[in-house]
């Protein structure tokens, strides 16, 4: 039971007793996640701004000895605490898809032909590549020469595949490219996205081109869309050669509909600095992806959700409900987001609202926007009031388990599509929901604080001492004369 | 006699103040002394990039990125957000840029002063913005949109623009400075988890979990009894004391001088 005394002894001298504190008491099975585990980097601060070294080191030892019992109590009971598990994460993965059309034959960033510059700047990418990044390059429009569309817009081949990487092998594919065909965009996304595969994490695809797609339909930007929505997050950041204003309205139009990013480079450096910069994020931002989830039309048959990151789409003015259980003493934090993925009217919102099993509305969160923007959020708090608890009290007098509360949250939003905007798939729903103990109101400030009332006890104290010592002193002369 | 007692007094205003005196230094945010800049920005709020107050940030994107970074935040804490954007000529029209902030859950926080949203014309070559924030509060109703502890997410984006000047180069200088801070203490209450987002991919329940009576610990200590330096208990403790102390002064002040 007491077998590991040492990192606990270990994290007392750290002199941080809460902390040790907070993990005993998650190891007994606590759901509720434990203060200082959750607040990012520094810890909160208690009192911190005394210089009195001697009452610290007092207090200090105090709560290390409450601390050091408790946790004695706490092993005992229930043997060593238990760190919360997390899967290994995937390496991150990326891809880059490089246009090789005729196009990029045109001699026009600083002297030089387009491919030469992706040339290079892919071989500096590939040189600083982080070791565990896994890179994948598709060309597309590299090896067809000759003038039949339907064969042409079948031309996109993976040059490296998806995995660690073989540098000199990765760069002598690229060197043996040659400017030849059309530019199947659209097709080429689609098997970007097939070569990076399903799984937990985000995937990303660095799309380079020059040319607006000359093989729609499909039309690239549809593609991403439904690429988009397919479950894996997928997010396509686009790069721009030379861009005219037709690549330009594609290109946004793809970043747009994943989250990515456009960017039109007019130099050999500035194309080598981004796409380094955008391998780097994708292991900089490489985090899990959210869980999809299917929101209903009607709070009975809502999905039930735990705490965590979900996923969904919502249609133009569409109502989506969800439903998270609540223990008495709990308190519900949800956020939603909806990104504008698609070019939407000027003024819009989104209404995020807590409601009570038969309807009634116990908290909303709004937020509204206009102009251009990637996302717009809402989030709202609720804990159960004194009322609901009294309710859920007398439930445990009757019944040996507390039946938890169900709140309702129903997100809906006030986005009007423009004339020729697609209404389907829905617009990218990111749901984040928390339950956490709940935080009461303080009692009444029974006791002051502040140099004012310290100076109006003081001056009381004062006088009350001046009347007592007057009136004894009266008090003493008259019956001594008496 | 009056003297010792004078001398105790006085030490012991000292040592109130000493212990009370709150840290509340007001200045410009400048960066800490030997904090780390940071180069990278996130795009998404699950991807925001970490920062904390005093550490400069400095990264190159591109016109119309959405840029998003972090930052921790305690309660009497006031935090000032300045970025200056940095961009190419030969753009082609006027354009609006923005910070905008957002607490833990996602919820848009006030500017109480700085130019959140500037506008510059096509001739510009920088364009700076500037947002002071509300004081943290280290409580309020959960119905109320108070700022509280926890994360806050800054996004620096650029709102209105012809559109052929989007995807231009531009490097963004930001930084967060802590601008005053008055201590956890100095509200009533205390929220029981800061508002830090769970990043963590949720799961779908099949039935509402069952709970028993019992799950509710009992961490109690002498750590959660003993009051904060700060509080109303010790301030109200120390008028206490020093009332006492000036009751006695008084009392022998008005003691008949002994006689010879």
């Amino acid at each position: 039971m007491l077998a590991e005394p040492t990192p606990f002894l270990a994290q007392l001298t750290e002199g941080d007793p809460a902390w040790t504190l907070s993990a005993g008491a998650a190891g007994r099975g606590d759901p509720r996640p434990s203060r200082s585990r959750r607040f990012g980097a520094p810890p909160p601060k208690r009192s911190s701004k005394v210089d009195l070294t001697t009452l610290r080191i007092v207090i200090n030892f105090r709560r290390s000895t409450a601390v050091l019992l408790g946790l004695l109590a706490t092993t005992a009971l229930t043997g060593p605490a238990q760190a919360d598990e997390e899967p290994a994460p995937e390496p991150p993965r990326v891809e880059l898809v490089l246009d090789v059309s005729g196009s990029m034959r045109a001699a026009d960033i600083d002297g030089r032909t387009r491919i030469s510059v992706a040339q290079q700047a892919f071989n500096e990418v590939v040189d600083a590549l982080p070791e565990e990044t896994q890179l994948g390059i598709r060309v597309l429009g590299a090896t067809y020469r000759g003038k039949d569309k339907k064969v042409g817009c079948q031309d996109t081949q993976q040059i490296v595949p998806v995995g660690p990487v073989d540098r000199s092998a990765a760069k002598a594919a690229v060197a043996t490219l040659r400017p030849t065909g059309f530019t199947p965009v659209g097709l080429a996304l689609r098997s970007a996205a097939q070569d990076l595969g399903t799984g937990a994490t985000t995937r990303r695809i660095v799309l380079i081109t020059d040319g607006e797609d000359t093989c729609a339909p499909p039309d690239p930007c549809e593609v991403a869309r439904e690429l988009a929505a397919q479950g894996t997050s997928l997010v396509v950041d686009t790069l721009g050669l030379a861009p005219d204003e037709k690549v330009r309205r594609q290109l946004l139009c793809i970043a747009s509909a994943t989250g990515g990013t456009y960017t039109a480079a007019q130099s050999a450096e500035e194309l080598t600095d981004r796409i380094k910069q955008l391998v780097e994020r994708a292991a900089d931002t490489h985090t899990r992806a959210p869980t999809v989830v299917g929101g209903t039309s009607a709070c009975d048959s809502a999905p039930l959700l735990a705490p965590g990151v979900y996923a969904d789409r919502e249609a133009f003015s569409e109502h989506r409900y969800y439903r998270v259980p609540i223990r008495p003493g709990q308190e519900l934090r949800a956020s939603v987001s909806m990104a504008l993925d698609r070019a939407v009217n000027r003024d819009y919102g989104v209404l995020l609202r807590a409601t009570a099993a038969d309807g009634r509305e116990l908290v909303r969160g709004a937020d509204a926007g206009s102009g251009r923007a990637d996302v717009l959020s809402a989030g709202l708090r609720w804990s159960a009031t004194a009322d609901d608890e009294d309710a859920a009290e007398t439930e445990q007098s009757s019944a040996p388990v507390i039946e938890p509360t169900t709140v309702c949250l129903v997100v809906s939003n006030s986005f009007a599509p423009r004339p020729g905007t697609a209404a389907t798939p829905g617009m990218p729903v990111e749901l984040t929901i928390d339950v956490v103990a709940a935080a009461p109101a303080p009692d009444g400030p029974d006791l002051g604080r502040g140099w004012v009332l310290l100076g109006l006890l003081t001056i009381a104290g004062l006088i009350t001492g001046l009347l007592a010592g007057l009136l004894t002193r009266w008090w003493v002369a008259t019956w001594r004369e008496n | 006699m009056r003297i010792a007692l004078f001398r105790s007094m006085a030490a012991l205003l000292a040592a109130g103040v000493a212990a009370l005196l709150p840290a509340a230094a007001v200045a410009a945010p400048t960066p800490s002394p030997g904090a780390t800049p940071v180069n990278r920005a996130g795009t998404s709020f699950l991807t925001a990039t970490p920062i904390t107050a005093g550490q400069p940030v400095r990264v190159d994107a591109s016109i119309g990125d959405h840029l998003y970074w972090s930052f921790p935040a305690t309660a009497g804490q006031v935090h000032e957000i300045n970025a200056t954007v940095t961009f190419p000529k030969g753009r082609s029209g006027a354009s609006t840029w923005t910070v905008d902030v957002f607490d833990g859950l996602r919820r848009r926080q006030a500017c109480t002063a700085g130019a959140q949203t500037p506008t510059v014309d096509a001739k510009a070559s920088n364009v700076v913005l500037g947002c002071t924030l509300r004081e943290v509060r280290s409580w309020a109703e959960p119905w109320s949109a108070d700022p509280l502890p926890g994360t806050y997410v800054v996004r620096l984006s650029v709102i209105e623009l012809p559109e052929p000047d989007l995807g231009a180069p531009i490097d963004v200088d930001l930084l967060v400075g802590t601008i005053a801070d008055r201590g956890a203490s100095a509200d009533d209450g205390e929220l029981a988890a800061p508002l830090v987002p769970n990043t963590k991919a949720g799961t779908v329940l099949n039935a509402v979990p069952p709970v028993d009576a019992e799950a509710d610990d009992e961490s109690g200590s002498l750590a959660d009894w003993l009051p904060d330096l700060g509080s109303r208990w010790v301030w109200t403790g120390i008028g206490g004391v020093l009332a006492a102390v000036a009751g006695v002064f008084g009392f022998a002040v008005t003691r008949r001088p002994r006689r010879p």
